[in-house]
């Protein structure tokens, strides 16, 4: 029995120091979260703290199952939750408030909680892109606004998601209500009216719009030059070729008003172990380091404004002046509202 | 001898609880929890869900095309695999297990690739419609199958084809050609000898493969909400979209328990019409021959050319696809996959992924083997009443939508001893879960169909259990185990929704690389997507070779 006892004793001697030193934080986070590894590598050996990883599927998959399983989080911090679903998250309580230090840098449009329960990482705008051969091949303008796309000029070309299944999609309605809004003579419904009149095509999610609808994409088999996609994804399309192109196949329409902000946060979970921790990785996201190593693993913007981008992105990628943004709250109140709404007008 | 009785009895019934306990553990348990949070959130029972189901037009309207287009899919698929069974069972031909082996093939297929194989054949741009014309002299697409009923019907049958064809056949392989000889010495010829006596002899492995094709699209979700688009919707869709984008879980769980109450009903008609017909199986050998006759060559060459045609061309559009960059050949996509030039931590070099999936699929493949063919054992005692109700609850892991058990996963398996939420181990367990009803359907009608005189002759000469086990149960069933196994094993491979709704530490498989290499754009993303998808394929394809020799090798055939 003696034995045993000591044993233990020197057990737990030999066990509790080495977990002071080596503490592992666990991020949730969603299926398209990449970095580059001698960055987290990096922050590793600076910190003494080792990161993994945990990938609940989509970002509305992970904050909902973070919500389900709140009362004994998968994880010490979530990265990934977006304003569309922001307002759920916050709604459930899931986060632990914390003022980064780092924040001071960051822009006042991206701190969205003013009770810093989540912190700004980056961003991403979602906006048309289009076809640019076809354009020039037929002699036809580029669209400059949404009202442009129910012309008849341009029927038949359009793709777009369903936002009842597809993150672009959604935010590609939320940019319509924006616009056109829900009262007085022009609603965004009459507007979505309008798009099924000139033959808007319809898909349940971005791959299957950008590659087998969507011509624009190199070696495509689709058929129509406009999609619903992000202002990124024309360097992305330019960045994956072997031999960059003279001129790029896709671009961006990033005129105001077109485009819609999605802004991606960190948040702390509550239940956490390691907030110490947790603050460090936080900060860490927020590092230039980590934010310049973003737009070629993410295809996001950092928020930092004086973090360089990419030469690719430099060249490639338009910025929109004016894109546009909802209250998180709105968002959240009427989502399924609108999203039936819209359901009952473009596909019954 | 006697001694050891009650000890053997001891694990002779463990062993046959195991498959239960498992179904109860990682399937009832953690569907039950989801339900529980779900319709009685604040701890009283709130039905508001099943009210808004049953009240709404919408749903009722989704329910119907559910059922319709999953009973037309399944006539269509069991009409046409009927031949094709026929061909394969009786007649050999060269490149025949070849053939077989590539008609598995769709069924490991990422939606979002098999709807890119099928626009490149029949989409308005595609090969068909180019052609015809060019040939024709069309001004239009002659062909026009976008987002029509039609399409979801022939992915349909492009999926599960092979589902029937192989339980079909390989029953068809050990049935006794003697009553087919008696019936046509008696005069029965052409339609009368298929509809009054090969399909009632049938009878069994066309409810099996029926049942399972049925169940498979009647629960469809990515061919309908991407073939199908949007206007479309079966009950699964409308879970996911509940469930991912709403987050109201009462309306989801009500539908999951609408889908989950239907098919334990139809389940429950289906074992009573099982149990009613029983033919006698016989180790087959000579029946297999070379097609004689000029019908039989042109019977034979029909079904191949549907086979390649339906099956095998579309695949091969996805090949060549991966093979092609701006009009010309090349293997870039190939070298690309196994470049990092990012440092991108979510860089996976294909061999991981291959190794990964393999992993998860041989483990799939072991566990839901071993669990099926105890269950099957267990069905297969006709005395049993238990099992008439047993045999129902072993399918139900079909009609539960994935997006449910991950949610009930997180929410169940989350204390020790049974904390395995973020466990790469819940890969394999959840695939298991999808694939023990494959083996349980392949091997049960031949368990069935063992003639009892078989196997009391062998006691009476003194074999043992185990002997009679060895050589004349499993030579009888190992066609029916080699279909199971085969499917858990693709079901495994090709299988990630519930990848996707488990958490889970980076272990990436070839489903995830490829979902992963969609999720960006570029035409080098897409060209390596395609070129991992054939890497699946031919992963498969060696993999159910090696299968099918395991057969011969182990048991062998006489």
């Amino acid at each position: 029995m003696k034995h045993i006892l000591s044993l233990l004793i020197l057990l737990l001697l030999a066990v509790t120091p080495a977990a002071a030193q080596d503490t592992t934080l666990t991020v949730i986070t969603h299926d398209s979260f990449s970095y580059s590894e001698d960055v987290m590598q990096s922050f590793q050996d600076e910190t003494g703290i080792t990161v993994e990883v945990l990938r609940l599927g989509d970002a509305g998959t992970m904050i909902n199952q973070s919500i389900l399983s709140r009362k004994n989080p998968l994880g010490d911090v979530m990265y990934g939750v977006d304003n569309t679903f922001l307002s759920r998250a916050l709604n459930a309580d899931l986060f632990i408030p914390y003022e980064s230090p780092a924040l001071a840098d960051v822009p006042e449009e991206f701190i969205v909680d003013d009770e810093f329960r989540v912190t700004p990482v980056d961003y991403g705008d979602v906006c048309l892109n289009y076809d640019v051969a076809y354009f020039e091949e037929n002699d036809l303008a580029v669209p400059q606004s949404l009202a442009d796309l129910t012309d008849p000029a341009y029927e038949g070309l359009l793709v777009v998601e369903n936002p009842a299944s597809s993150s672009p999609g959604l935010a590609f309605l939320l940019t319509t209500i924006a616009v056109f809004g829900e009262e007085g003579g022009y609603t965004y419904l009459d507007y979505w009216a309008d798009l099924v009149a000139n033959d808007v095509f319809i898909s349940d999610d971005w791959s299957d719009a950008y590659y087998t609808q969507f011509s624009g994409s190199t070696d495509s088999q689709g058929t129509r030059p406009l999609v619903v996609s992000y202002a990124s994804s024309p360097p992305v399309e330019v960045y994956f070729l072997p031999e960059p192109p003279e001129a790029a196949p896709t671009g961006s329409i990033v005129a105001d008003d077109t485009c819609f902000r999605q802004i991606e946060f960190v948040g702390i979970l509550q239940g956490t172990d390691n907030e110490d921790a947790a603050r460090q990785f936080v900060n860490f996201l927020l590092s230039r380091e980590f934010q310049q190593d973003m737009p070629l693993n993410m295809f996001v913007f950092p928020v930092l404004p004086d973090a360089e981008l990419p030469e690719i992105f430099e060249e490639y990628a338009a910025v929109p002046e004016q894109a546009v943004t909802l209250d998180i709250d709105e968002i959240d109140t009427n989502r399924e509202r609108w999203i039936l709404e819209w359901t009952e007008t473009v596909l019954r | 001898m006697d001694r050891n009785r009650p000890a053997l009895n001891l694990l002779k019934g463990v062993v046959l609880l195991a498959p239960l306990l498992f179904l109860v553990v990682f399937f009832f348990y953690p569907l039950l929890s989801i339900f529980a949070v779900s319709l009685a959130p604040e701890g009283t029972l709130d039905l508001s869900g099943f009210t808004r189901i049953f009240t709404s037009d919408y749903y009722r309207r989704t329910f119907w095309f559910t059922f319709g287009q999953a009973l037309l899919s399944t006539a269509l698929t069991i009409g046409l695999a009927i031949p094709g069974a026929y061909v394969f069972s009786r007649f050999s031909f060269p490149g025949k297990s070849l053939l077989m082996s590539l008609a598995t093939l769709p069924f490991v297929l990422p939606t979002v690739v098999v709807a890119a194989a099928f626009s490149a054949l029949i989409g308005p741009r595609g090969l068909l419609n180019q052609t015809l014309m060019s040939l024709l002299g069309f001004s239009a697409p002659p062909i026009v199958l976008e987002r029509t009923l039609t399409i979801i019907l022939i992915v349909h049958v492009f999926y599960n084809y092979a589902v029937a064809l192989r339980i079909i056949s390989s029953f068809w392989a050990n049935q006794s050609v003697r009553i087919e000889e008696a019936a046509r010495v008696l005069g029965a010829h052409g339609w009368r000898l298929w509809w009054n006596v090969r399909l009632p002899l049938l009878r069994p492995a066309l409810l099996a493969a029926s049942i399972l094709v049925f169940i498979f699209t009647f629960t469809s979700f990515g061919v309908v909400l991407i073939l199908g688009g949007p206007r479309f919707a079966t009950i699964e869709v409308e879970i996911y979209r509940q469930v991912t984008s709403l987050f109201n879980l009462q309306v989801a769980a009500a539908l999951s328990l609408v889908q989950i109450g239907f098919m334990f009903v139809l389940m429950l008609v289906y074992t009573r019409l099982q149990r009613q017909t029983t033919t006698d199986l016989q180790a087959a050998q000579s029946v297999v021959r070379q097609p004689r006759t000029v019908r039989e060559r042109l019977f034979v060459a029909a079904n191949v050319v549907l086979i390649v045609l339906l099956l095998i061309a579309p695949l091969a559009a996805l090949v060549l696809r991966s093979f092609t960059s701006q009009g010309a050949l090349t293997t870039q996509f190939y070298t690309l996959l196994s470049s990092n030039p990012r440092g991108s931590v979510l860089f996976t070099p294909p061999l991981t992924a291959v190794g990964n999936s393999l992993v998860f699929a041989l483990a799939t493949t072991a566990l839901a083997v071993t669990l099926g063919l105890i269950t099957a054992v267990l069905l297969s005692s006709r005395a049993s009443r238990l099992a008439r109700w047993l045999d129902p609850i072993f399918m139900l892991p079909l009609a539960a939508s994935a997006v449910t058990l991950g949610f009930g996963y997180i929410i169940a398996l989350d204390e020790p001893p049974l904390n395995l939420r973020s466990s790469p181990v819940l890969i394999p367990l959840a695939h298991t879960l999808v694939a023990m009803p494959f083996v349980v359907r392949s091997v049960l009608p031949s368990i069935r169909g063992i003639p009892p005189n078989v196997r009391g002759a062998a006691r009476s000469l003194g074999a043992s259990p185990w002997q009679v086990w060895r050589w004349i149960d499993l030579p009888l069933i190992s066609r029916g185990l080699i279909v199971g196994a085969t499917f858990a094993f693709t079901v495994s491979m090709g299988e990630f929704g519930a990848s996707l709704f488990i958490a889970r530490p980076d272990t990436p498989t070839i489903p995830i690389v490829i979902f992963r290499l969609l999720g960006q754009p570029g035409a080098t993303n897409y060209g390596q997507a395609m070129a991992m998808s054939t890497i699946l394929m031919a992963v498969c394809a060696i993999s159910f070779v090696l299968i099918e020799r395991l057969r011969t090798a182990g048991v062998g055939e006489f």
